[in-house]
C-alpha cells in the first residue's frame, strides 16, 4: 500500500514537468483570459459598438416598422440650438467643479504631506478617502438636508442671526457644483497627494534657506512638481462630471438640465434611443479627445 | 504654517461629513419633514422594518454585491494571473481593454447595456444587473490582484515548479496563499463597487426588480420621508466596513510583509 502510493507520488513527480510541455502555453493563457474578455466583450464592447448602430437610426425600432439609417441624430446640435446651450452648461459645471476640486484638493494635498506625519498622515487619508467609496447618490441626498430651505444650513445661520432669511441655494446650479465637489474632491487629494509626497525635502528647505517665500516655494515648486498628480486629477474629475446625470436632477431642480439628463431623458422619458445614442457618442468623443490630449501624463501619473 | 495646513485639514474633513452626518441625525429626528428642534427617536427605523419595497430592494443588493464580488474575483484573479505571469503577444492591448469599464462615463455604458441588451433578447432584471456589475468591477480586481502579484516573487513558484510540483499544483499551493490578501480585499472591493452602483443598475432594473440605490433615486425624485435617510445610513455603513476591511487586507503600497 505505502509503496503503491510512493510509486503513484514519483509518477506524477516525474509526469508533473512533462505534462507541462505538451500543453502549449497559449492554451493555458488563453483559458485564464477567455472569461474576463469574453464578459467585458458581453458587457461593455458588444453594447457599445450596437449603441453606435443604433445612432445611425431615425428612430427607435418597434415592430415592423422598417429601419432607416440616417446621419440626422447627430445634426441635432445643429437642429436644435437648445443642445449647444444645455452642452454649454454641462462644460461650465464641468470647468467650475474641477477648478474648485484643484485648488481645494491641491492644497489639501500639500497640508496632508507636509504638516502631517506618520500615523496621523495615514488616518486622515482614510478619512479623506472614505466618503469616495460610499454610495454617491446618497451623498447628494444629503446635500439636499443642508441646502433646502430651513435646512442645515439655515440653521446655523438662524444661531448666529435670528431674524435673517434663508441662503438655503438648493435647486440652482451652485448646489450642484457643490455636490460635485464634494463628490470628487477625495480623487484630486489623493492624485496630488501621490504626485507631492515623492518631492525630496531637501528642495524646499534648500530653497527656505536660499530665503524663499513661502508662495515661491508654492508655485515654483510644488505646483510644477505637482502637475502631472493635479492634471490626473483634473481629467479623472472632468470626464465623470461631464457626464453626471443624477447630482444635476437632485440637487438643480428645473435649472438642473445637463448633457447627462438630456441623455437619460431620450432612454427613460422621450423612449429617443437614437438620438440618446449619438448625444452618449458626442460625449464618447470628448471623452476620448481628452484622454488622448492627456494620455503621456496619465501613464506617468499611474506608474509613479 | 503647519498650524494653518492641520487647519485647513480639518476645515476639508468637515465639509465631506457635515452633509453625510446631517444626513443620518435626521434618520433619528421625528419630524417626518425634517424640523427641527431635534427630537431623538427611532419611528424611521421601525418604519423600514415594515416597508416591504426597501427591504426586498436592499436584500437584492446585497444578493448581486455577493454574486459580483464572487464572480468578478475568480474571473478578474484568471486574468490577473496571465497579465502578471505570462508574456504574449498583445498584452499591452489586453490591459488598456480594462479601461473602458472604468473610464467611460456610467451614464455611457448603461445606456449602451440598455440598448444591447433590449436588442439582442437578454432584456433587463437580475441577470442583466449582474452581467453588468461583473463586468464594471472585473477591471478593479485584475488591478488590484496585479498590484498583490508585483509583491511577491515569481522564483518561489518556479522553485516548486523545478522541485517536481504541476503549475496548476504549485500556484495552488505557493501563489495563493501568498496573494490571499489581494484577492480578498478585491472581494471586498467588488462588493463595494457592486452595492454603491447606482447609474447601471438604474438603466437595467425592472419595476418587479431594483436595488437599493435605484429604489433610493426613485423615492428622492417622488419625495422622501426620513426612512430613506435611515436605509441610507445603514447603506452608507455597510459600504465603509468593506471598505476600512478592504484597507486592512489589501494595504496598499505595503509590501513588507509579503514576499
Amino acid at each position: 500500500m505505502q509503496n503503491n502510493q510512493l510509486t503513484v507520488a514519483s509518477v506524477r513527480g516525474l509526469e508533473g514537468p512533462r505534462s507541462r510541455r505538451q500543453l502549449p502555453s497559449w492554451v493555458a493563457t488563453t483559458a485564464l483570459l477567455m472569461p474576463t474578455y469574453g464578459w467585458l466583450t458581453l458587457a461593455v464592447f458588444l453594447p457599445l459598438l450596437t449603441m453606435l448602430v443604433f445612432s445611425f437610426m431615425s428612430a427607435t425600432p418597434m415592430g415592423n416598422a422598417p429601419i432607416v439609417f440616417t446621419l440626422k441624430q447627430y445634426r441635432a446640435f445643429i437642429d436644435q440650438p437648445y443642445l449647444v446651450r444645455i452642452g454649454l452648461t454641462s462644460l461650465m459645471i464641468g470647468f467650475w467643479t474641477t477648478l474648485f476640486c484643484a485648488v481645494l484638493g491641491f492644497l489639501a494635498a500639500v497640508a496632508l504631506a507636509r504638516s502631517a506625519l506618520g500615523k496621523a498622515r495615514e488616518v486622515l487619508l482614510i478619512l479623506i478617502l472614505l466618503p469616495f467609496w460610499t454610495n454617491g447618490l446618497v451623498r447628494v441626498f444629503s446635500w439636499t438636508m443642508v441646502l433646502r430651505e430651513n435646512g442645515f444650513l439655515d440653521s446655523i445661520l438662524h444661531m448666529v442671526a435670528p431674524d435673517s432669511g434663508s441662503i438655503g441655494f438648493l435647486y440652482t446650479r451652485y448646489a450642484i457644483v457643490v455636490g460635485l465637489v464634494h463628490g470628487y474632491l477625495p480623487y484630486m487629494i489623493l492624485t496630488c497627494y501621490i504626485a507631492l509626497v515623492t518631492i525630496d525635502d531637501a528642495i524646499i528647505e534648500a530653497a527656505a534657506s536660499l530665503g524663499a517665500r513661502w508662495w515661491t516655494i508654492l508655485f515654483r515648486i510644488l505646483v510644477p512638481m505637482a502637475a502631472p498628480g493635479l492634471i490626473s486629477g483634473a481629467v479623472l474629475i472632468f470626464i465623470p462630471v461631464i457626464g453626471s446625470f443624477m447630482e444635476p436632477r437632485i440637487l438643480g431642480g428645473r435649472v438642473g438640465v445637463t448633457m447627462g439628463t438630456v441623455i437619460e431623458d431620450q432612454f427613460t422619458q422621450a423612449f429617443n434611443w437614437p438620438l440618446g445614442a449619438s448625444l452618449s457618442f458626442t460625449l464618447l468623443a470628448v471623452v476620448l479627445a481628452i484622454f488622448a490630449t492627456f494620455s503621456g501624463v496619465l501613464r506617468r501619473g499611474t506608474t509613479a | 504654517m503647519k498650524q494653518i495646513g492641520r487647519f485647513y485639514l480639518i476645515a476639508v474633513l468637515m465639509f465631506l461629513y457635515t452633509p453625510i452626518l446631517v444626513m443620518m441625525a435626521m434618520g433619528f429626528n421625528a419630524s417626518p419633514l425634517y424640523e427641527l428642534p431635534f427630537t431623538f427617536s427611532t419611528r424611521w427605523y421601525e418604519a423600514l422594518l415594515g416597508n416591504r419595497q426597501l427591504l426586498t430592494a436592499g436584500m437584492n443588493s446585497i444578493i448581486i454585491a455577493v454574486i459580483t464580488s464572487v464572480v468578478a474575483t475568480t474571473l478578474g484573479t484568471m486574468a490577473s494571473v496571465a497579465l502578471s505571469r505570462r508574456t504574449f503577444r498583445g498584452k499591452n492591448l489586453l490591459q488598456v481593454l480594462l479601461l473602458p469599464p472604468i473610464a467611460i462615463p456610467w451614464l455611457i455604458t448603461g445606456t449602451a447595456m440598455l440598448i444591447f441588451f433590449y436588442w439582442s433578447g437578454i432584456g433587463r432584471g437580475m441577470h442583466a444587473l449582474l452581467i453588468g456589475h461583473v463586468a464594471l468591477a472585473i477591471p478593479y480586481v485584475v488591478l488590484v490582484v496585479g498590484t498583490g502579484f508585483r509583491t511577491i516573487r515569481a522564483d518561489l513558484e518556479e522553485a516548486a515548479m523545478s522541485l517536481g510540483s504541476t503549475p496548476i499544483h504549485a500556484f495552488f499551493s505557493v501563489t495563493l496563499p501568498l496573494l490571499y490578501p489581494s484577492i480578498l480585499g478585491a472581494a471586498l472591493f467588488a462588493f463595494a463597487v457592486s452595492l454603491d452602483q447606482f447609474v447601471i443598475s438604474y438603466f437595467l432594473a425592472t419595476p418587479g426588480y431594483t436595488t437599493l440605490p435605484v429604489q433610493i433615486y426613485s423615492a428622492i425624485r417622488k419625495g422622501f420621508t426620513p426612512e430613506i435617510n435611515a436605509i441610507s445610513t445603514l447603506l452608507l455603513l455597510g459600504s465603509m466596513a468593506a471598505i476600512l476591511i478592504f484597507a486592512r487586507f489589501a494595504k496598499p503600497g505595503d509590501t513588507s510583509d509579503k514576499r
